[in-house]
């Protein structure tokens, strides 16, 4: 896909609302005034954005944590190349999987090229998510690992 | 967090409208007026169950680039570290993981080009190596939490 083509205002409205939506009656007319366009043009703009995927969802985006998923386990592993692709899917389709993807080794630091999120409740959840991705991959896996993160340090999302 | 709260998050992680009055058009499906919608969501952003509330921008699809990038820090310059590469904006997330490699962080940048010479100058600002590893497939994304 090539990426849509901004332009000024769009980079404006991108810049009002990127750090959260105004909690008030009308937060698009808000933006829309902040911006200095019409609600009618906003509104328009901001369909436009989420047609073409450069807006992925609009909502609420809840903290781990404090929904009680204190596992967040980024699972990593050194899958054959010639069936990275074939298992990379079969992972990232398992219902409890948020993100999937294959990546670059770093050798001789990092020998994973899969790398599949999980959130549990418990230590225990996690781990049995772990192991279903285990059991998927099989032989065709040489090694592996579970990063769980400890704190966030950051997390505002994207900043233009 | 009670119920209602907990319907809020299972039902308006994505899906919230682009109108005129969207909190009045989201409020109604969950049995909520308008105002009580707003006044959930504000007190579940000031006690932090949520970290955000609105767009999520996906900065590819404007021609950015995301990528994930690892660095080995020792323990006890760690705080030292993180607050240098905190304060990169181009820096979205950073997590402390359980690993050698122990500081794992999302960076997103308005070009191609912006990507290798922001992890030239964490590089340089913090003096240690970074890990760059952009995703070359992606096989699935969709962060849904039920509370």
């Amino acid at each position: 896909m090539t990426p849509y083509s901004l332009d000024a205002i769009d980079r404006k409205l991108i810049v009002a609302t990127q750090t959260g939506l105004p909690l008030s009656p009308t937060p698009y007319a808000e933006v829309a005034a902040q911006v200095g366009i019409s609600t009618a043009e906003a509104l328009q703009r901001l369909q436009a954005l989420q047609q073409h995927g450069v807006i992925r969802r609009i909502g609420v985006v809840p903290n781990h944590y404090k929904l009680g998923y204190r596992f967040n386990g980024m699972s990593v592993w050194d899958v054959d190349d010639t069936l990275i692709d074939m298992l990379g899917q079969q992972v990232g389709d398992l219902p409890f999987v948020s993100h999937c993807y294959r990546r670059p080794r770093h050798l001789p630091d990092w020998p994973y090229n899969l790398f599949a999120m999980v959130h549990g409740k418990t230590r225990e959840e996690a781990d049995l998510q772990v192991t279903t991705i285990r059991q998927l991959l099989g032989d065709a896996c040489r090694s592996s690992d579970v990063l769980f993160s400890q704190r966030i340090l950051k997390k505002t999302g994207l900043r233009l | 967090m009670d119920d209602i709260d907990k319907r809020i998050i299972n039902s308006l992680q994505g899906g919230f409208p682009i109108c005129e009055r969207p909190f009045a058009a989201a409020a109604g499906p969950l049995g909520l007026t308008e105002a009580e919608l707003i006044d959930r969501i504000e007190k579940l952003l000031a006690d932090g169950t949520l970290t955000r509330f609105g767009p999520l921008y996906q900065i590819e699809r404007m021609g950015g680039r995301f990528s994930l990038a690892a660095m080995a820090i020792p323990v006890e310059d760690f705080e030292r570290v993180a607050t240098i590469v905190n304060a990169f904006p181009e820096v979205a997330h950073n997590y402390e993981r359980t690993h050698r490699l122990n500081m794992w962080f999302v960076l997103a940048t308005e070009t191609p080009d912006a990507l290798p010479q922001t992890i030239a100058r964490i590089e340089q600002a913090t003096g240690y190596p970074v890990f760059n590893m952009p995703k070359e497939k992606e096989f699935f994304v969709n962060l849904y939490l039920s509370a």
